[in-house]
Formats: structure tokens, sequence, C-alpha cells
């Protein structure tokens, strides 16, 4: 498909979805009612949904939950050998089920191993694939519970129910979803199978292996959650993943749609739609620079068999071509999601560069599931407390006050995600354990480590190939990236929903800084590229950048 | 009132600065801290492995380290002279003190035929009672509970005019230092030694108080967790540079670090709040702490007293109605005759208009007339006088009590005089109708005189202004409803709470505070004290009582309520001088990073020498200019952080493109000019 009619066709059915989308994911976290099938979830966890939880009770909830799935895939990684459907696959070592557990449990979903060889059909399927469901939702949940904090007035911190807002997630937004997805890539020619692997014999005289499984399945809500990890370690390239420009298509816009809709349910739940249309305005216009910029970076690359092929080539899929390549790379990074489409260690210097930048940015245009809405409106707290002193008023983003206390959590937030990536990519170019993993050297060695680092803090998953990560080093800092890059900043925002819940309502005035206008948006962009962006600026300098200019 | 700062006031601020250098003293403004520990790493590195761009960098760097302590030591500056001179009206005196038991100074009446003796004033007690006479100083803040007399009070407000303090009413507070002119007075003592409104405005100018303001607070965390970013990101750089095999020098690096860290705003946000206070102080306000101030630029409601705030406190004339049949002069002339004899404010604004009119004759002299004053039973005043052999009785006063006086002399009134009353009435003005009695022929209704509430000039403009800026003005009155909205129509105030109590007004605060607004008030009654507590902002009238000013969070030494809106500005331009500031140094960044990172990495990768849009002449003047610019631009923003940003009231939504151009823009920009600027200079340097 041309560039230019691709991306239309991508606007206009995000255009169409957001709006249904979002109203609805807003009715099905303010209705009083619980479904059938989630009382019965509720009792059989002895669960009372309704009670309304302190932004301190939520955050344990949320974590016991979390610890609960990491422990589980652990055990599941550790003992895979034992299970059923295991492909003969064996047991993974030990830093590597760390690794993946917490991988799959925060979101991430980086993958130190290739799918097909390490991980049997159970495991993918009640391990990885129930993460991708849970871990999604609790990334929307606490989204939610911001929202709420945010709309709610002298609430005494009081932000819903974790229980109540993660089943919710689950059955009535990402099940359905998935479900749809999964059965339209199936027609489009994804592989959905229990089959043992098939074994074919080539012209050479050799065998070959191919794997099928559940992927249909997975691959819906691999991206329809912002998940990322793939059946394959090809992931998104492989043709039983994604076999061609519909499907490919259609993957992006699933890994969208969901961050995008949600600035609606956010306009929606604080009754001022216009809100969530300026953040929504945020998210695109970062979104479609970065696609721009990576397009361009591509079709323009260097050397002589890009010029012949019109763009550089080497690691892109020929039945995607450049733009859909491309287009997917910035998806993938400008979401937490983290599939591939093509190998992003091939990209041309910038268009690496431009990847790396989407994930520095904190993930927030439109960023993952939930964890896309709530750093921008933490970005959007702190613009409105630069901006909202210039018009001379304690600064207030829709009615609340934005002081000391507020702002202790946003400036850690703020704080905790550079500091993860920047002490992580230190660490791994200070230590021959980490050194070793690089492929290349340079500026590109650089490149690999910072992008893996970058990758994980920020909750993507994606890999800049090239580096081996299957080692204890990697595998551990990695894992610990990853942990940190996701509950951290979440119990920050939990605490911020708590605070803002608590607070009275300022009703806006003339006097009171618009938050909805094309000048708010614009200062919101500004902010997130030179508060967050310019953290990353000399490390870019080394690695990506130094490359393009060489 | 000069706000200029000149070579002199940096110079006289100088020792200040340097021992403000004190580790222990700086570690109230991080950022700064940090400027200084970077000082310390780099002088160490400079000594143990010399060279003239290390020592350029070094003294650049603990310049950067003066300039900072040198704005908060200017700002302070400002306030000291003002200290010093209410130093002087607080020196210790001789207190005369009624010597009587407390159950009799319990009582108010004949204490000052009572035995005194002289005491210190230091020793003054709260409680204790004192008599001064004239050319005496007040020793101690009080209250006078008996007697009257004009005092002195421009030591502390500056204003030349004596005041009139009496006991009873709202005009009752004296403060100590104050001097009596004339007549005697008792005073009952309310404040301690050393906590009287002087000591605390003494420590308010000097800055000794000073307590960060919550605003400030906040603000302080962003600069704390930007220099923490900052501190990771250059720290973690030297192991990506080693990677990349070009290591990076010490001094480079620091230079990196105070570069990039928020340095300008760091070194002058104290500053802009010590100049804030001060910019209140040099309009005679007081304010007991900054939260207030900062308090005064989020203020949603303003609630305004009518009288003497809004209007200039009584009823004046302004206009004249014949009668038809009736020559307007000849309403006038009797309009004057008979007010003559009315000394009330309303009788002399009646003979002010006729006076303006210069078609009307001067009064005649009243030889043998007879004056009938005004009375406040009869409502009448007027004048029976001889004209040509002819006597005329003329009567001006209330309409019903002018009327009956018609009717009982055999006249009749028109209905000219009822519709005109009836108008006047109507809009909330008083009507006077005036007669007048030649002879024994029955006396004629001449015409009615319009009485209204004036409001002052301006005042619409500026609650437009007031409204613009999203703030709602109330004006609170005694008057009727009818009354009240006319004037309030007026004076273009968004509300009106008419016939309103002391209640009424607190429960009217209340009731916004409720709805998550900040309200703003100011009042002198020791009635308007439960309100003036209750406000976000309360603003006391010196003149007022003690318990009021007690009540408020600010006292006006001019007692001129109208100033609640130039305290709102205040407030408002301290906020947006810390936002655009800070906007300004956060901005500041980009063009550091363009200078700088090309220069430190342009030896491994030549290629980086494209970042170099400024075209810098060598690596070591990139590092050095920029620097040196870091360091310049604090001294160069002094005098904005005192004299606060340019300030108009307008819509939020104006206001920051406005600042988000100047500041966001400009701070973007500036830089890159500036820093190549002085790369032009470094760059004759020999061995730069």
């Amino acid at each position: 498909m041309p560039a230019l009619l691709q991306i239309l066709v991508l606007v206009l059915a995000l255009g169409l979805c957001i709006r249904p989308l979002g109203d609805y994911m807003a009715r099905v976290y303010t209705s009083p009612k619980h479904l059938r099938v989630e009382r019965g979830a509720y009792r059989l966890l002895r669960i009372d949904p309704d009670a309304d939880q302190r932004w301190s009770t939520y955050a344990v909830a949320l974590l016991g939950f979390s610890l609960v799935s990491i422990l589980f895939l652990y055990a599941f990684g550790r003992l895979q050998q034992l299970l059923p459907l295991s492909l003969g696959d064996k047991a993974l070592p030990a830093s590597g089920a760390f690794n993946t557990a917490i991988s799959f449990a925060t979101n991430t979903d980086w993958q130190w191993y290739s799918g097909e060889a390490a991980t049997g059909h159970l495991i993918q399927m009640a391990g990885l694939a129930v993460q991708n469901f849970a871990s999604a939702a609790v990334g929307m949940a606490v989204a939610v519970a911001l929202i709420r904090g945010i709309a709610r007035t002298r609430a005494d911190g009081r932000v819903g129910n974790f229980w109540s807002d993660l089943v919710r997630t689950v059955v009535r937004i990402l099940l359905p979803l998935a479900f749809v997805a999964a059965i339209v890539l199936v027609a489009l020619g994804v592989v959905q199978n229990f089959a043992s692997p098939h074994v074919v014999h080539t012209l050479a005289g050799q065998a070959q292996h191919l794997t099928g499984g559940p992927v249909a399945s997975q691959e819906a809500i691999k991206e329809v959650g912002t998940n990322g990890g793939g059946f394959y370690n090809a992931n998104s390239a492989h043709p039983y993943e994604n076999p061609g420009p519909f499907s490919n298509i259609l993957e992006i816009f699933l890994l969208l749609v969901i961050p995008f809709s949600l600035t609606r349910t956010f306009g929606v739940m604080v009754k001022d739609k216009r809100q969530g249309w300026a953040i929504l305005a945020v998210m695109s216009t970062i979104l479609i620079t970065s696609i721009g910029l990576l397009t361009w970076a591509e079709m323009a690359g260097h050397g002589t068999a890009p010029q012949l092929a019109g763009g550089a080539m080497e690691g892109k899929e020929v039945r995607f071509g450049t733009a859909a390549s491309a287009l997917f790379a910035a998806a993938t990074t400008g979401t937490s999601t983290g599939s591939v489409n093509s190998m992003h260690d091939s990209l041309t210097a910038s268009g690496g560069g431009v990847t790396m930048f989407n994930m520095m940015l904190g993930e927030v245009a439109p960023g993952g599931t939930g964890s896309g809405l709530y750093g921008l409106l933490v970005l959007a707290i702190l613009s409105v407390f630069v901006a909202g002193l210039m018009v001379g008023r304690t600064p207030e983003y829709l009615g609340k006050k934005i002081r000391g206390g507020e702002m202790k959590l946003v400036a850690t937030y703020i704080l905790t995600t550079p500091a993860i990536v920047l002490i992580g990519g230190a660490i791994a170019v200070s230590f021959h354990g980490g050194l070793v993993g690089l492929e290349a050297s340079g500026p590109h060695g650089l490149s690999e480590a910072v992008y893996a680092v970058t990758s994980a803090g920020n909750n993507n998953g994606s890999a800049f190939g090239g580096l081996t990560s299957g080692t204890p080093f990697w595998n551990i800092l990695l894992g610990m990236c990853m942990l940190l890059g996701r509950f951290v900043p979440m119990l920050l925002v939990l605490g911020l929903a708590g605070r803002l819940a608590t607070q009275q309502k300022v009703p806006p005035s003339a006097g009171t800084l618009p938050t909805h206008r094309p000048l708010f948006v614009g200062l919101l962009i500004g902010v997130t590229l030179v508060v967050v962006g310019l953290t990353y600026i000399p490390v870019l300098s080394l690695a990506p950048i130094a490359e393009a200019l060489k | 009132m000069s706000t200029a700062v000149t070579w002199s006031t940096f110079l006289q601020a100088l020792p200040g600065a340097f021992r403000k250098m004190d580790p222990r003293e700086l570690i109230s403004s991080p950022v700064m801290l940090v400027v200084e520990v970077g000082a310390v790493v780099a002088t160490v590195d400079a000594v143990t492995s010399p060279s003239l761009f290390g020592w350029l960098i070094v003294g650049w760097l603990w310049l950067t380290v003066l300039f900072g302590t040198l704005a908060e030591s200017v700002a302070e500056g400002r306030g000291k002279a003002q200290a010093a001179s209410l130093r002087e009206s607080q020196k210790q005196t001789m207190a005369r003190k009624v010597d009587a038991w407390d159950d009799q100074l319990g009582y108010t009446g004949g204490l000052a035929t009572l035995k005194t003796v002289e005491v210190a004033s230091t020793t003054l007690r709260v409680g204790d009672v004192v008599v001064v006479r004239a050319g005496e100083r007040i020793p101690g803040d009080g209250d006078i509970i008996e007697g009257v007399a004009t005092v002195d009070e421009s030591a502390i407000t500056g204003e030349s005019a004596p005041v009139i303090r009496e006991s009873g009413g709202d005009r009752s507070a004296v403060t100590g230092g104050t001097v009596v002119l004339s007549d005697e007075i008792v005073v009952r003592i309310a404040a301690e030694p050393g906590h009287s409104f002087v000591d605390r405005m003494i420590a308010l100018v000097e800055g000794s108080e000073r307590q960060r303001t919550p605003n400030e607070i906040a603000l302080n965390i962003l600069l704390i967790s930007l220099t923490a970013i900052f501190i990771l990101v250059v720290v973690t750089l030297q192991p990506f540079a080693k990677y990349s095999g070009g290591k990076q020098s010490l001094i480079v690096l620091v230079a990196l670090l105070v570069c990039l860290i928020p340095t300008t705003i760091g070194a002058l946000l104290s500053a802009i709040g010590i100049a804030g206070m001060d910019r209140l102080v040099r309009r005679n306000v007081l304010a007991m702490s900054g939260r207030a101030v900062e308090a005064a630029g989020d203020v949603d409601v303003l609630l305004l007293d009518k009288t003497g705030t809004i209007t200039y406190g009584n009823r004046q004339a302004t206009e004249l109605i014949p009668v038809s049949g009736i020559e307007p002069a000849r309403l006038s002339t009797a309009a004057r005759l008979s007010s003559l004899s009315d000394d009330t404010p309303e009788g002399k604004s009646i003979v002010e208009l006729v006076n303006r009119d210069t078609t009307i004759a001067p009064a005649p002299a009243l030889h043998g007339a007879t004056l009938i004053p005004f009375s406040a039973s009869t409502r009448v005043s007027g004048v029976d006088l001889e004209i040509d052999g002819r006597l005329h009785r003329i009567r001006k006063g209330a309409a019903s009590a002018i009327t009956k006086w018609v009717h009982a002399e055999g006249g009749r009134t028109s209905s000219d005089v009822d519709t005109a009353v009836g108008d006047i009435s109507a809009t909330g003005g008083t009507p006077l109708v005036v007669a007048e009695q030649i002879d024994d022929l029955p006396p004629v209704a001449l015409g009615v005189i319009h009485l209204k509430d004036v409001v002052k000039e301006g005042l619409a403009e500026r609650f437009a202004e007031m409204r613009a800026m999203g703030i709602r003005t109330v004006m609170i009155t005694g008057d009727n409803a009818i009354t009240a909205n006319a004037i309030a129509k007026e004076a273009g105030v968004d509300d009106v709470l008419a016939e309103a109590t002391p209640e009424d007004k607190l429960a009217l605060i209340r009731k916004e505070q409720e709805g998550g607004r900040l309200v703003a008030m100011c009042g002198d009654g020791t009635n308007d004290a439960p309100a003036l507590a209750q406000a976000d902002v309360g603003v006391a009238m010196n003149s007022g009582t003690s318990a009021a000013k007690e009540a408020g969070n600010m006292v006006d030494l001019d007692s001129d309520p109208t100033k609640l809106i130039e305290i709102v500005e205040i407030g408002k331009q301290l906020l947006i001088t810390r936002g655009a500031l800070t906007t300004f140094s956060i901005a500041n960044d980009v063009a550091k990073y363009f200078a700088i990172l090309p220069a430190m990495f342009v030896a491994i990768y030549p290629g980086l020498h494209v970042l170099n849009i400024m075209g810098l002449s060598s690596p070591k003047s990139a590092i050095l200019s920029a620097v040196i610019f870091n360091a310049l631009i604090i001294v160069a923003l002094i005098p904005l952080s005192l004299r606060g940003v340019h300030y108009r009231p307008s819509a939020a939504a104006d206001l920051l493109r406005r600042n988000i151009l100047i500041y966001g823009v400009g701070g973007l920009i500036a830089p890159f000019i500036g820093i190549k600027l002085i790369d032009l200079l470094v760059s004759t340097l020999p061995g730069i």
C-alpha cells in the first residue's frame, strides 16, 4: 500500500473508533452494575467489588496482584518441562525465568528467547497470554484511578476499586476486542492450531520444523494490550503472525486503538470532553511527526542499495516495504507495544534514533494501554505548573491545585524513568557482562545497549537486535529496569490520584489557565520534548546521532 | 520610590553576597549549592592539572555562585534602609503608666486622672494602660480607651498629614512609635514589646523572618528534581563517553552540569520572593506572611464595602430638577440659600454644586437673616431673609418634611415634585425638596435636589479589568436592595450583598470558600474581625481597631480599601515572575546543549561538528562561553526579578500567550545569540 494511503486508512479507522470506544470504556468504569460472570469472579476471590478504595489500598491490591503474577510466571517458566503441551521445551534458566516473568507482568514483553524454540503452547497461552490481558488491564486501572482522582471532589483519597477495574477491563474491553481481532486475523491468514511442529523436507534435503500454535488469539491481545511479545522470535515480521499488508495495518490499528480512545474516556469521565481532545492532539502530533521522520529516514537511506531499492530494505520484509515498516516501527515504539515487523537494529541511524526517542519520551504518544494516558497527564500537570505560574495563579489542572505535595510526586515521576535508563545504560557499558552482549562496536553498539535499557525501562519490549540478551547479566539488569520502570511510576501516579481526589475543585474562571486550547497543546508538546527529551540528548549524541553524522 | 538597580546597589550588596556563599546558608537554595560543590570540585581539578582554560572555568563557576547570592543580597538591601528608619521609631522611650489595680483599669472613664508612674516602654505588658500627651511618642501598640488626638504616623506610613485617632469606634488603634501631636489620650497596650506591629514590619522588610510560601516550595521541588536529573545525565555520561573512547575531564563535566541545571531561576528565586514583599511594603501594605501575598494572586472573589471603597462614602448633590414654570436659576439660588445653614456633607455638596455653576450670581450676604440650621429631627434646613422688602422663607429638606410644611402653610405641591421624588428614589438616590414662601402667599415647591452616592472615578474600568482576570467583585452594603443595585450598576460590580450584617458577610465568605473559591476583603471595625479572619486575604485598615488588624493577614497603612485591587495584582505579578524565569531557565538548555555537546565529542566523532550551529570557534571556547553566559544571565535578570515582569491585567489565555512568547521562545533564542557573542570575545584569548 502506498505510504500515504495506509496512514489515511489508519487515521480514518481510528477516527471512527475513538469516540464510541472511549465512551464505552467510560461507561465500563462508571457503571454501578456487575455482569454475572464478574460477580462469579468476585465471589470466588472473596472480593467486595463495590468497596471504594483509598489510593494506598488500591496500590497494595495492584502490587499484590502483580507480585503473584510474577511468581506464577516464574514458576511456570522453571517448571515448563513438567507441564503438558511443552513441545519438549526445557525449563527456562533462573535469570531467564526472572526476566520473562517480570517482562510479561509489566506489559513489557521483552523476550530474550525465541518464542518458538523456548516456550511451549501451555506457557504461551496460560502464562504469557493471560498476562497480556492482565498487565494491560493493570495499566488501564491506574489510568482510570488517576482520572477519578482528577474528576472527584473531596473523596478522601478514594480512587475506585482495583479488582473491579481489573476484572471489568479484561471482561468488558480486552476480551471482546481481542476475540473479534483474532477472528479477523485468522481470516487474513494468521495461523491458529495446536499442532506439533510440522516437518518439511526442503529441496536441499534438509528438514525444516514449522511450529504452528494458537498464534492469532495471541497476536490479537499482543497488539490490543500493547504487549508486543511475539509467538515467534521474528514477531510481527513472521508470516504466521503477520501475513500481509492488510494484517499489518490491522495490527497497527489494534495497538493504537485503546491508548488513543482512552483520551476520550478521560474527557467523558472528567465531564469536559475538550480536555480529552487536547490530550489526543498532543499524542497525535508527536506520533505523526515521528512517523514522518522515520519514513523519511528510511526512504532516504544512505548507500547504493537503498537508493536502488527506493528505501533502506535491510532488515525489512519485502511484503511490507519501507513505508509500512516505518509506520509499524513508529507505532510500536510510540505505544509501549514493542512488537516489530522489521528489525530495528537495521533501521537507518536516524530512523533507529527516532524509535529510541519515541520510547525515551516516556511512552506517551499515545503510549501503552493506560500507561500512555497517565504518563501524559503527569506531563500535563507539570506543564500546568510552569505555565500556570505565568498567568499569576497557583497552578491548577481541571480545578485541582498543584502545590508542593503534588509536585513531589510529579517531579519524582519525571525523574524515575530517566534515572533507570541512564543508570542501567551506564552499568551495561561499564561491565564486561554487558559489553559481551553487544554485537556492534562504536556508536551502533552503544545504541544496542541504550535501546535495550530504554525499551525495558519504558516497558516497551522491542529489541534492537544485535544484542545477545539471554545472559544472566542482561536478564537481571533488564528485569530490574522493567520492574522499577513499571511499578515506581504507577505508585507515584496512584499517590497523585489520591491527593487530587482529596482536593476540592476550583471552579474555572477567566483567570484559569485553559488546558484545552492549541496553545496548551503546543506547550505540553514543548515541555515533553524539552524536559523529558533533553535528558537523553547527550547519550543520543554518542549513539544514533554520532552514527548518522558519520 | 526608586526601584532602579544601580552599580552602587550591587557594590553595597557585595559583602552580604560573600557571606551568603557559606554552604550552610546556601542549603536553602539547592541548585546553587550544587553549583558551589561543582566549583569546589573544579578548583581541585584545576589545581592538580592547571591550565588557562581550567582556571577560567573555575573563575566563572565561582562567579556564578556569587551572582546568585548577590541577587538575594540586593533584594534584601532594599528593605534594610526602611528597617533602619523603623528601628529609629522603636527606640526606648519613657511611658507614663497608670498605676492602678487591674479591676480599676477595666473601667473606662476617668483613667487620665489617676496617678501615673514613669516606666521604660520596653517593660510594658499587654493590658497596661498608659497616658500619652501631645508631643510624646506612643510607647506601644494599643487601643485608645479615652480621648481623641491627632497623631503623626509618618514614621511608619511615610504620610506626613496627621490622622485623628479616638476612643470607641473603628479608629481607636494606635501604633507604637507614632507621635501624638495634640490632646491627650489613654491607651491600653495590646502587644508585648518585641512583638509589636513595627517589630513585625522590620522583620518583614529585612526578610529575616522569610518563610517559604507554598508555591515557592512546590517550585523548589521541581528545581531539585531537574537538578537531580541533570546530575544523573552528567554522571552517567562519563561511562558512555568512556565506551565511545572520549573520556571527559572533570572540569568539562562540571561545566556541563552547571549549564544544564536551572541556575537562573535557582539563583533568583528567593530574590523574587523578597522583592514581591518589598513591592507591597512600598505601597504601604504589610503582609503578615508571604502565603497571604500568594493567596492574593489566587483570589476569585473580592468583597468590597460600598462606603469608602466604591463610593466616597457620603451622598452628594448631583442634579437640581425644577418643577415646570420655575426658572432653574431660582431653584439653584434657593437651594444654596437654604443649605448655607446645613453643615452636613450633603448640605455642603449642594452649595458646592451651585457654586460650580458660573451663571448663578454669588450668594448675597445674609444680614439680618434668620438661619434655620439642619437637624436630624426636623430633617429640614432653611433661611428667612428679606429681599427687596419682602420676606422670603426658603426651606430645603426631606421630601415628606417639606411637603408637610407646604401643606401646613396652605400651599400645594405639584405633581412634578412627586414624579421627580419617585424617580430619584427608584434609582437609589435621595430626593430633597426645595420650597419657598414669599410673605404670606402659599409656599411653592421649586424643585427637587438629587443626592446620591458618588462612585469613585475609574472604578468601573478597574472592575472590568478584574472581570477579565476572572475575579468577581461583590459589593457589601447596609443599604436597601434598590439603592445597592443602583450603585452596583453604576460601579460595574458583579454582585451585591444588600442590607448586610457582619454575619451575612461571614456567611458569604464561607459559601464562596465552600465552592472552592478564594476570597479577599478589607475591613476596619471590630465587627469585621471574624470575616477578616475567615477570608483568604483579609486586609485591615491601619486606622481600624486592633482586633481587625490582628484578624487580617495584611494591613494597609494608608487605610485605602481600593488597594485590595493592587494587592491582587502584586500577588499575580510575583507568581508570573517566578513562572517566567523558570520557563526561561529551562528553555535556555537547548542552546547550551548545542554549544557543549559538539565541543565535548567532536574529537571522537567529527561528524558532530554539524551540531555546532552557532559556529563557535573552538571546543574550549564553546564550553567557556556557555559557562560565562550562564553566569552573566543571572546578573542581567536581577533587575527584572526585583521589579517583577510587566503585568497588565488580562485573561489567563492572553497572559500565557504573551509570556510564553517572551520567556519561552525568547529563552530558546537568547542564549544562541548570547553564547555566540561571548564566543567572539573569548576566542581572542590566546590558547582558547
